[in-house]
């Protein structure tokens, strides 16, 4: 990309007979010292970005990013995703009803259940996120609202949350464990998958473990005392404010994935960038002999407990495969296609000009 | 009024303040630290990062203190450790002047004491070689003269002795003595000093004597040749003309400064803009329901209680405190850094390293750097800066007769006899003129012969010294003369070559040796001192007949209107041809007194002598009395070599489009010639002169006669010329005349001083003729008249830069005057070396300090200003975005660490070994084509288009990245294992584009890649990944959120990250690749340029825009 001359420049030092230093040695305490450094005379490389270079560099640009952006966009377009928005927000929705009777008191959780198709069935691992709209987990009081040594497993901390997680900091004179505003507000709507065929209805078997950082689960958040009894390692603290149980009873039945070590739990803290954002629920595992979800009628089934109509939230489910580079997003395709293509036009149209030009510029060079 | 000795009759009128500290004394070691951050704290800058770092630590906002406190903290140890430096070596240096042992007379006795406890009224004692401790009235010397030697090279650089005088007919004995002194007010001028001393004794009327500058012992002169002296203290402390005189080192400031300051006002704006925007739309989109205070998101009890306006008002502070950023923190100390470290280059340059002096460059202040490129017009002294100030007689003219000295020394001693009249047709004067004119030169001088080192002992063998010498004839063609001035020398060598030697002075006695090796005694009875105003000096002595003679010699302007007028005219025409040909001339007059004559002068002399008030004024109405009605005698020339390659510099600097100013107290013709030497006037250089000489044509009035010719050369100079491009960035291109304009002091003062009607408008005119000529000689000038024309045009339209260079003590004013003063290592002492800004040993070191290190330092410091603006605006608009999409919270884009650091650690390194390394063309280049200095002037790389390039730059990139990664985070599920990022992996994400953009950006501006370059922007980019994934892997103890634990990592396991990261960097870096081709047409022109230039002149094309200057002559490599 760059003419180079490494150009090292003559270096008049060392060689101890100077011109005009005749005086020698009583002269030298003064005269400064012929380094290559202090007379400016380091060594250089010195690249010359010329046409001649950045027009070949367009163009292996262009090549370049052209068939990646097309290999991008491609691998975008296999991913199948498909999104239900189950808000209910408008009467028709399933939902309906239990958005508009929804109380933080009742103790039993409303269902809904809302059916869809699947056109195509889904291959290889499916993943099954939650999305919420209009929700700000990036507001700043939100963000800070937490106490990350008490979720290592600190026991100081554990008893005396920090600060920041105010106002959710204790409860009735007692520590809220895990405290904060974002675990205060931990998704909890339960959503179930079933595929209708033939009259059937059947579960569809969703995986609730790697949906969070390895990382997070295994060093960032620790239950308090190992995870061998939590209820008694959670002695002395209270849930958070909305919760329904306790943090130790998140998933009684694993106890690798309770208390502060819970996979949802986990990903619920890792904070959205945007105030639109899906999180990563249940992974749906690849069959070997058919279609992980087979095309066809499914049902989506809900416990109604998380509330998002008094902030005009939405909230969706997002059925996706997963490719090398992650979800469906044809951004980076088309920004590579574009990208490329504008290298390549644009090395087109100067080398054009440059041709042209340089013709017209010689010839006029020569009468001089 | 004070007292001498014990009996204070009158309390001191003055305080007597005794320190003679020249700093304040504020460098104590216990009080260094807050004195030393107070005055940090003055700096607006650091007051400003101060209030950020206290709201930070008051109100609750988004960063905590430590990520703009670090930074601080920082800047004010690396500048508080660089002053803490600097005020040591000061320290120790007062303390060798406060606290070193005097001997003071106490009741008789003598009593040891520092020199700071000397009070006004104490009776010094020093002896010799010791430096006077403060200002001293002579009382009593130990030589029988009551005289004493000293020399004032120190002060102003005279290295000769001076006599000084002790107050005349005091009592031997101090201890009887008693006075009071009474004395003008402390000024700092050197030569001026006006006292009166009143001597009681008992049952007597007090005597009055007076004092004048020749009774003054300055502090810090040396005493010489004399054993001891006693003096009483009449300045101490910072009264001292010494202290009086010490400046403190100037407060330049750059134009690079100002700049910054401008740009700073402006970013500031967008700052306030950006929080008021912020906090604004925060409350509008707070006023929708269920937004502010959403279920999941409670406010706490203290927030509900907040007041709305103060919780406005908290809120804007603290968007305030979030996009600080903005307004680079380390930016002053790189600058700072920059410049300290980069002025070693100077100082290191072998190529200011002069063999003879045995000295190189040296730098007194390193805040003008830059402005060393910038230079619009240079005004050079002439005597000993474009010529060597290293005189030698060339002839002289007696009566009309030319003598030519012809360099045979057979010729030496028989000039009487056999050197004739170099042209055949003339005649030899009468030998009786020849002598006298010889006499004159002889005796009309301050000349001291160096004294022979052995001759410590005493005085009063010293006539038997002199014996001693006639014995052995010529000592003195070896042994040197002192002068302050090397006419003088130059002189009296002269004399001595044709037979008349000076042998010296005793006791007021002058003796010569004349041709018959016969020795002559004269008493000196006066001294009329030079002035340059006066511009000649007299002296009166008593030959051994008894009459008194007046000698005179002086510039022919001064000398020729005070003879008689009929012997002018055959002097003019050798005057006027040796000026031509850029010899110095001085004519000799010379008037026998009467004795009546004589003792009316002596009485006016001594009167005026004694005059407490205007002494000045009656001294000189008395001299233009005394220095009448003489008889010229003849003149001589003497010649001033040009300095080596004193052409080629002016050559070169006019081919940079400066303009070179020639100021100089010289006459006009000898100045011309120097002029035309120096190809400064070259010889289609069509000559304006507006002189004296010029004025006096007509028969009417000067001034009317300065109008016409104002307006004439105007309408020649400025209106005929074609119109050059308007806007005046580009006043160079060449106009198809050259004109040349000559302008003496008188003239000047007419066009400074003429009625306030006109003055202004004579002003205008001048200027606008002055800035229209190549070259302008202004002759006949007085110091202050130089600063004034240096003001003159520093002040004009567009305030161009100026240099002042100069090596005397006469260029003192102007070198303070200007935008950089240089002084010249010269012979006229270091005057002017201690008043510059940088010293020089030659005038031909001027064009490497200006051309290559005055173009490198602009360019580097531009270069490095732009991009400090333009790192942190990218840096924080993505900030400054984001608050659009988390509901205006004030929530960081970046982990406090990244925010602390990518101001001091990431991104700071490459750019200062830029600043220090860059040569984007190499020095032999920027030495041979002299043009490539007009690229980069008017400041051209901090404008307000390049900075408006830069800012777009910036906002481009940081739009760029916003929303590339905004775009991406559309579906936030960026792992392969389908687990979604969070907003710390978009701050880094946009952090990590942003570090490795802004890195290469600089690496694609660098055009000299050293080892150092290589080493620290790959270093700093390493040392972010490094950094990155040392601070990601650790749960930090000490930090309340794990925010980044293994985000870094997560981001390098997403492929996707990688992709946009690497797309990203491109297509910012896409711009500027792009101009490179785009600046491809300007290749053949640049060519073009390149291959004028070997030629005379060239197309002055106007410059190309700053962005397509770098690459300018590569393309022709191209296809």
């Amino acid at each position: 990309m760059m003419a180079s001359g490494y150009n090292a420049k003559e270096e008049d030092g060392h060689h101890s007979g100077a011109p005009g230093n005749g005086g020698a040695g009583a002269v030298k305490s003064k005269k400064p010292d012929n380094t290559a450094f202090k007379q400016q005379r380091l060594p250089a490389w010195q690249p010359i970005l010329t046409a001649g270079t950045v027009l070949p560099a367009f163009f292996v640009i262009g090549l370049i990013f052209i068939p990646i952006g097309i290999g991008l966009f491609v691998t975008s377009n296999n991913i199948k995703e498909f999104e239900i928005d189950y808000t209910g927000i408008e009467a028709s929705s399933p939902c309906y009803n239990c958005a508009q009777n929804y109380s933080w008191n009742s103790t039993s959780s409303c269902t809904c259940k809302v059916p869809f198709t699947l056109e195509q069935p889904f291959e290889s691992n499916v993943f099954m996120y939650y999305g919420l709209s209009n929700f700000y987990q990036n507001h700043r009081r939100y963000v800070k609202s937490r106490d990350d040594s008490q979720l290592n497993g600190d026991l100081t901390s554990l008893k005396s949350p920090s600060k920041e997680c105010d106002p959710y900091r204790t409860s009735d004179g007692l520590p809220i464990a895990p405290c904060g505003a974002i675990a205060n507000s931990l998704f909890n709507d339960t959503l179930e998958l079933y595929h209708l065929s033939n009259g059937t209805r059947t579960a569809v078997v969703l995986m609730k473990k790697g949906i969070a950082w390895w990382t997070d689960k295994n060093v960032k958040f620790r239950n308090p005392g190992g995870n061998a009894n939590l209820t008694v390692a959670f002695q002395g603290t209270s849930k958070p404010v909305n919760w329904r149980t306790p943090v130790f009873e998140l998933d009684p039945n694993d106890p690798d994935n309770n208390g502060f070590i819970n996979e949802d739990f986990i990903v619920w803290m890792r904070t959205a960038a945007l105030p639109t954002f899906r999180k990563l629920y249940r992974i749906i595992q690849k069959k070997v002999d058919a279609p992980t979800l087979a095309s066809g009628k499914y049902e989506l089934e809900v416990s109604y407990n998380y509330p998002v109509r008094s902030f005009d939230g939405r909230k969706r489910v997002i059925l996706s495969t997963i490719s090398w580079m992650g979800g469906k997003n044809p951004f980076l395709g088309i920004a590579y296609i574009t990208v490329g293509s504008v290298c390549f036009f644009l090395a087109v149209v100067l080398l054009i000009i440059h041709h042209k030009y340089d013709n017209r510029c010689s010839s006029a060079d020569i009468p001089n | 009024m004070l007292a001498i000795g014990r009996r204070p009759l009158r309390p001191s009128s003055r305080p007597s303040s005794a320190t003679i500290g020249l700093c304040p004394p504020s460098t104590q070691v216990w009080n260094f630290l807050p004195k030393n951050l107070f005055e940090q704290f003055r700096r607006i800058a650091n007051f400003y990062f101060l209030i950020i770092f206290l709201v930070q630590v008051i109100v609750d906002t988004p960063t905590s203190p430590v990520t703009s406190g670090l930074p601080l903290f920082f800047v004010i140890t690396v500048t508080a450790i660089k002053q803490g430096y600097e005020d040591w070596l000061r320290h120790k240096a007062d303390n060798e002047v406060n606290k070193y042992p005097v001997t003071v007379l106490e009741n008789g006795r003598r009593m040891g004491t520092e020199s700071e406890k000397i009070k006004v009224g104490d009776v010094v004692e020093v002896n010799e070689d010791e430096t006077f401790p403060c200002d001293l009235i002579l009382l009593q010397s130990t030589r029988d003269d009551d005289t004493c030697f000293v020399t004032t090279a120190s002060l102003d650089g005279e290295s000769n002795h001076k006599t000084h005088y002790t107050v005349p007919d005091t009592e031997k004995d101090l201890d009887s003595l008693s006075a009071t002194i009474e004395c003008e007010q402390p000024q700092p001028d050197l030569y001026k000093f006006v006292g009166r001393m009143h001597i009681y004794k008992t049952d007597r009327e007090p005597e009055i004597r007076s004092l004048g500058p020749e009774n003054l012992l300055l502090k810090g002169a040396t005493l010489k040749n004399t054993q001891r002296i006693c003096g009483v203290a009449v300045y101490t402390g910072m009264e001292t003309k010494m202290a009086l005189n010490y400046q403190g080192k100037s407060q330049k400031r750059s134009a690079v400064e100002k700049s910054i300051n401008a740009f700073l006002l402006v970013y500031l704006c967008i700052l306030v803009s950006k929080a008021l925007v912020c906090t604004t739309l925060k409350y509008v989109w707070q006023s929708k329901p269920g937004q502010d205070e959403p279920w999941y998101n409670q406010k706490t009890q203290r927030e509900k209680e907040t007041n709305l306006y103060l919780k406005m008002f908290t809120d804007f502070l603290s968007f305030m405190v979030l996009f600080n950023f903005i307004i680079p923190v380390s930016m002053y100390v790189t600058v700072e850094m920059q410049k300290f470290l980069g002025s070693f280059f100077i100082t290191w340059d072998r190529d200011f390293y002069d063999p003879e002096i045995q000295e190189g460059a040296l730098v007194n202040t390193s805040d003008l750097n830059e402005e060393l490129g910038q230079v619009e017009y240079v005004f050079t002294d002439k005597t000993g800066t474009l010529t060597q100030n290293n005189m030698e007689f060339i002839e002289c003219c007696i009566d009309g007769f030319q003598y030519k000295y012809r360099d045979a020394v057979s010729e030496l001693d028989g000039f009487s006899a056999t050197d004739g009249p170099v042209s055949k047709l003339q005649e030899k004067a009468g030998k009786e003129r020849e002598e006298l004119f010889l006499r004159a030169l002889c005796l009309c001088h301050t000349v001291q012969v160096k004294e022979p080192t052995g001759r410590g002992q005493d005085h009063t063998d010293s006539m038997a010294g002199v014996d001693g010498m006639e014995g052995c004839p010529p000592p003195h063609e070896q042994t040197g003369f002192i002068a302050s001035s090397p006419d003088e020398v130059a002189l009296v060598k002269g004399a001595m070559r044709y037979g008349f030697t000076f042998l010296g002075m005793e006791s007021k006695k002058m003796k010569i040796m004349n041709r018959s090796n016969a020795i002559e005694t004269y008493d000196l009875l006066h001294v009329l001192n030079f002035d340059p105003v006066r511009r000649r000096m007299s002296v009166i002595v008593r030959s051994k007949s008894g009459d008194a003679l007046l000698f005179c010699k002086g510039a022919d302007s001064s000398i020729f209107p005070r003879v008689r007028q009929e012997e002018v005219e055959k002097i003019r025409v050798h005057v006027e041809r040796n000026a031509t040909e850029g010899y110095r001339t001085l004519c000799v007059a010379y008037k026998k007194l009467s004795p009546e004559e004589y003792a009316r002068a002596d009485a006016d002399l001594q009167a005026a002598r004694l005059a407490l008030q205007d002494r000045e004024e009656k001294l000189i109405a008395v001299y233009n009395q005394v220095e009448a009605g003489m008889t010229l005698i003849g003149a001589t020339a003497v010649e001033d070599r040009l300095q080596e390659e004193a052409a080629e510099t002016m050559e070169a600097l006019q081919g940079a489009g400066i303009k070179v100013w020639v100021l100089t107290g010289d006459k006009m013709e000898t100045a011309k010639s120097t002029c035309y030497a120096c190809r400064l006037f070259q010889r289609g250089t069509e000559l304006l002169e507006l002189t004296v000489r010029t004025l006096e044509d007509g028969v009417r009035k000067r001034e009317e006669r300065l109008h016409d010719l104002l307006l004439e050369y105007h309408k020649k100079a400025v209106q005929d010329v074609p119109p050059t491009k308007p806007g005046g960035s580009r006043g160079w291109s060449k106009p198809s005349q050259d004109f040349g304009f000559i302008i003496d002091g008188a003239s000047l003062s007419m066009v400074f001083n003429s009625s306030e009607s006109s003055s202004s408008h004579y002003k205008n005119l001048f200027l606008q003729i002055c800035q229209n000529c190549t070259t302008v000689l202004c002759c006949r000038m007085a110091p202050l008249q130089k600063a004034q024309i240096v003001k003159m045009v520093k002040c004009s339209k567009g305030s161009p830069i100026t240099l002042s260079i100069g090596d005397g003590a006469n260029d003192v004013s102007m070198i303070l005057e200007a935008h950089v003063g240089i002084g010249i290592k010269g012979k006229e002492g270091r005057q002017a070396v201690r008043n510059s800004d940088y010293a020089i040993p030659k005038l031909k070191h001027l064009k490497k300090l200006l051309l290559g290190h005055g173009h490198l330092y602009y360019v580097r410091i531009a270069h490095l200003v732009q991009y400090f603006f333009y790192k942190n605006l990218c840096f924080i608009l993505p900030q400054f975005l984001y608050q659009f999409f988390c509901g205006y919270s004030q929530q960081p884009l970046y982990d406090a660490a990244y925010l602390t650091m990518y101001n001091i650690c990431f991104t700071s390194m490459p750019i200062l070994a830029y600043s220090l390394l860059e040569q984007h063309i190499c020095v032999e280049v920027l030495l041979d084509n002299a043009t490539l200095y007009r690229s980069i002037a008017k400041n051209a790389m901090l404008r307000w288009v390049p900075f408006f390039y830069w800012t777009l730059l910036g906002v481009f990139h940081g739009l760029l990245f916003f929303f590339g990664v905004r775009f991406l985070f559309g579906n936030p599920a960026l792992q392969a294992n389908g687990q979604v990022f969070g907003n710390w992996s978009y701050g880094t994400i946009v952090f990590t584009v942003l570090v490795f953009t802004v890195t290469f950006k600089l690496a694609l501006d660098t055009r000299h890649w050293t080892w150092i370059n290589h080493f620290v922007i790959w270093g700093s980019l390493c040392f972010y990944v490094i950094f990155s994934f040392f601070w990601g892997g650790i749960i930090w103890p000490f930090l309340k959120q794990q925010r980044l634990y293994y985000v870094f990592a997560h981001m390098l396991s997403s492929a996707s990250a990688w992709l946009v990261i690497v797309l990203l960097i491109l297509l910012s870096l896409l711009p500027d690749i792009l101009l490179v081709v785009l600046r491809k047409p300007l290749g053949p022109r640049a060519r073009q340029r390149q291959a004028g230039e070997s030629g005379a002149g060239g197309p002055k094309s106007s410059a190309q825009p700053l962005l397509m200057r770098t690459f300018s002559d590569e393309s022709n490599t191209v296809v």
